[in-house]
């Protein structure tokens, strides 16, 4: 079997601090304040998306009109992240290219589950009014434009990506999966190329009510994320964004003189019995293999901000000497998507060298080039991962 | 000495278990007997009215007790119920199988009886919003609803009970999922990951929501009396799918385990393709290309020709579309060999178990391969001119076949083939 170096040589970011790799480095590293939304979903505050021009990726209207905002993210994310690789438009790397996407879905139509709640408060016969109402007021195409496997199919369609189109599905597990796996055949010699991401789109009660029917957000406005504890409600800020890589062998960037950010030189995942086991040494663990030795790693933490993980996170990093950032106090959490931004941000580190600056009290410089770099996922109730980078 | 390594030196993939479960019955022997006997599981709907709705009919599995309890909790049962009867079969340990898990299962949301309940809690605080639902769930969380809600529940349900190792991947590539959850298995003991996974396709998910939706897609038969008639691959009066439940599960192992444990092979994995379609959201491209491009690379993974494809496990849907595009598929691959070659739907008798499809399906072929049976298409009474398929018309067949290739198209333009054999090559 092959054991070839799997590079990162393309990434496509979009969140609340903008888009594309320049606009996110640059934020994190300039004391960055995070953008917030605290009115529209009051009590709770989200990371909003900035204004995006959706014709400069998905071109054709009637595409945008098929998806709803999450499916749109993803595929204008995928867009960015072909055209940072150069590859975007390139039939015959489309055509071949694998992808993994880590996808969610809803996105419902408030209105319709609205009119149908009220109804049910008074009707006789809820299931015949259920049929009635739905079969009249559902838009027929919204079911698509919800789908989970439906972002990977707008992105055959508008990039015309179409090797291969696998939707991983699960929270955070599914970014860490997406990326695990398409690495894991690339390293293997089963895929040369692959486009690999997810993305999340918070501003939406039905998307909010899947976390708060668990009780996990922060429900008393924003706050830095390692110090939550104690706050009301669950610790969780979302964020809306989408974060897609390129990933090829060394062999394959070599091949057409492509430039990488970095290598994944390994990732490790896991799912421990979150009532059972001890998260904290799992996560110790983890991080210790992932610095293989290194004394004072830099960690591009994806810590969620609910209260039990992000603790136990927080004091596996505290167990280490290492300078940990944890990115997800400047972007909300990104949920499918949170892994990929935290692989993301790690290789523009490796990439340039060089660490940014502690995002909040707490968090230690560090003052030596980077030419490795640690991410970590760990999902709000279940799943466990962690990233190395390498320098190229 | 046995090889171990099939023609492009990857470990071989070997089957050592099979669960099914689906609307004909639990355990596969229910299942190949109503399968072969041509029985129908498609009825009449009883778990929710059907009022004003235009199709009344599915394959729903309403033999459990989970039946009425919601599409988590169905699909969550069915999986478990394939696996154990798969890791029974293997004679691996039943709660400590130590390999990998791959599972298809249906993305489902917070359903109805749910969404009334969270309401209800709201009933003194205003009119409906989703602002009070919020608001509820802040003075007192529902951890149950929350797990029906979460995407990788069912999996980490099932990890628990059986113990596999590792992060569980829950997929959806739509109608190819449990075919891609299989493919998953098998690149990873080709990768040498694991030596064995546990591979699953679920699907509980048929409420109204769920019907209403693919009917306004207008992919559903209306066909509703008689209910067994509805679905009918390859007939010229086909008129949609009928949407269905079950499980299918595989255990799968390199040979060199397998055979190291003295394991009892009852097939082989020999080869998986896939193509993704960048035409439109439903529909496949004209050409069929994506399709022909699945079928070439399953084979070519497999490292065989079309001369040694013995029969077709169809996706068959009994929509329009589908029949008639997989018929340009499969003959455009096969050429004048494809009228020859018995070319058969399971949906015609099971309907479309959506997610689980594609590992039901795998799961028939490989019986179909044991047994030297091969299921019919039932409801072929008015054949389609235009399909020049050997469809095992009505009536099963014996005949002895080595070789089944299994195919999968979904929306979203999501195409997987499975090879699957007596003998690895």
């Amino acid at each position: 079997m092959q054991n070839n170096k799997v590079l990162i040589t393309g990434i496509g970011i979009v969140s609340s601090l903008g888009e594309g790799l320049d606009a996110h480095w640059n934020a994190l590293a300039g004391k960055p304040e995070p953008k917030l939304e605290t009115e529209k979903f009051a009590p709770y505050t989200v990371h909003p998306l900035g204004q995006v021009d959706w014709n400069l990726q998905i071109p054709k209207r009637s595409d945008q009109r098929q998806m709803e905002t999450w499916q749109r993210l993803g595929t204008y994310a995928a867009g960015l992240a072909l055209q940072d690789a150069g590859i975007k438009e390139d039939e015959a790397l489309c055509s071949t290219m694998d992808m993994v996407v880590a996808a969610g879905g809803g996105e419902r139509d408030l209105a319709v589950d609205t009119l149908i709640l009220a109804e049910g408060r008074t009707s006789n016969d809820r299931g015949v009014m259920l049929n009635q109402k739905l079969s009249t007021e559902l838009r027929p195409t919204l079911f698509l434009a919800q789908l989970s496997n439906l972002l990977a199919g707008n992105i055959s369609i508008v990039h015309k990506v179409t090797g291969s189109s696998r939707t991983f599905m699960g929270e955070e597990s599914s970014g860490i999966s997406a990326i695990e796996t398409a690495a894991a055949r690339i390293r293997s010699g089963q895929s040369t190329h692959a486009l690999v991401g997810g993305s999340y789109n918070t501003e939406h009660f039905d998307m909010l009510l899947g976390h708060e029917l668990g009780g996990y957000l922060k429900s008393d406005g924003w706050a830095p994320l390692w110090q939550r504890e104690g706050s009301a409600g669950g610790g969780l800020v979302t964020g809306s964004g989408g974060v897609f890589l390129v990933l090829e062998s060394a062999e394959h960037v070599a091949k057409r003189g492509a430039r990488a950010y970095a290598e994944i030189e390994s990732i490790t995942s896991g799912q421990i019995r979150r009532g059972r086991d001890d998260l904290k040494k799992t996560v110790q663990d983890m991080l210790k293999k992932a610095a293989g030795g290194d004394e004072a790693p830099f960690i591009v933490s994806g810590a969620s901000g609910a209260h039990a993980p992000t603790s136990a996170e927080k004091a596996a990093l505290d167990a280490l000497s290492g300078a940990a950032r944890g990115i997800s106090g400047i972007t909300g959490h990104l949920r499918e998507a949170q892994f990929p931004l935290a692989v993301a941000i790690a290789a523009i580190a490796v990439s340039k060298g060089e660490a940014f600056a502690p995002l909040e009290d707490g968090e230690k410089p560090l003052d030596k080039p980077v030419s490795a770099a640690i991410a970590t996922t760990i999902g709000v109730t279940r799943a466990e991962g962690v990233a190395r980078l390498v320098k190229v | 000495m046995t090889k171990y390594t099939d023609h492009l030196g990857r470990p071989i993939v070997a089957v050592t278990g099979i669960g099914i479960v689906s609307s004909l019955g639990q355990g596969k022997e229910d299942n190949w007997t109503a399968l072969t006997a041509g029985r129908s599981g498609i009825h009449d709907i009883t778990r929710f009215p059907t009022e004003n709705l235009n199709t009344r009919i599915a394959g729903t599995v309403d033999f459990l007790a989970e039946s009425t309890a919601g599409a988590t909790p169905l699909s969550e049962k069915l999986a478990a119920l394939a696996a154990e009867e798969a890791i029974a079969q293997s004679n691996l340990p039943m709660e400590d199988f130590g390999g990998s898990l791959f599972i298809a299962a249906p993305p489902v949301e917070l359903d109805w009886k749910g969404r009334f309940a969270l309401d209800r809690t709201t009933i003194d605080d205003g009119e409906t919003s989703y602002e009070l639902m919020l608001a509820s769930c802040r003075r007192k969380p529902l951890p149950d609803f929350f797990n029906t809600t979460q995407f990788g529940y069912i999996a980490e349900r099932i990890a628990d009970k059986f113990g596999t190792r590792g992060l569980p991947i829950t997929l959806s590539t739509a109608c190819a999922s449990g075919a891609t959850a299989i493919q998953l298995g098998v690149e990873a003991i080709r990768r040498g990951e694991s030596d064995r996974v546990l591979s699953i396709g679920t699907d509980g998910s048929v409420s109204a929501e769920s019907l209403i939706r693919f009917s306004l897609l207008s992919a559903l038969s209306t066909q509703n009396d008689p209910a067994y008639k509805a679905a009918k691959p390859f007939s010229k009066d086909r008129d949609g799918f009928v949407m269905a439940e079950g499980a299918g599960a595989l255990v799968m192992e390199s040979l060199e385990s397998a055979v190291a444990r003295g394991a009892k092979i009852l097939g082989f994995l020999q080869g998986c393709g896939e193509k993704a379609d960048d035409f439109h959201r439903t529909r496949s491209k004209p050409d069929g290309s994506p399709a022909i491009g699945a079928v070439r690379a399953a084979l070519d993974d497999a490292g065989l020709t079309t001369d040694q494809i013995d029969y077709i496990n169809a996706h068959g849907t009994s929509t329009p579309e589908n029949d008639k595009m997989e018929y340009l598929a499969l003959s455009t691959v096969f050429a004048d060999r494809i009228g020859a070659i018995p070319t058969s739907s399971n949906k015609s008798m099971i309907g479309h178990t959506l997610t689980a499809a594609g590992a039901i399906e795998a799961a028939f072929s490989l019986l179909t391969i044991q047994t030297g049976t091969l299921p019919p298409t039932i409801n072929y009474d008015n054949p389609d001119p235009t399909i020049l398929l050997d469809v095992v018309p009505n009536v099963k067949r014996e005949q002895q076949v080595s070789t089944v290739l299994s195919s999968s198209f979904g929306f979203g333009g999501q195409n997987t083939c499975l090879v699957m054999g007596a003998e690895p090559n």
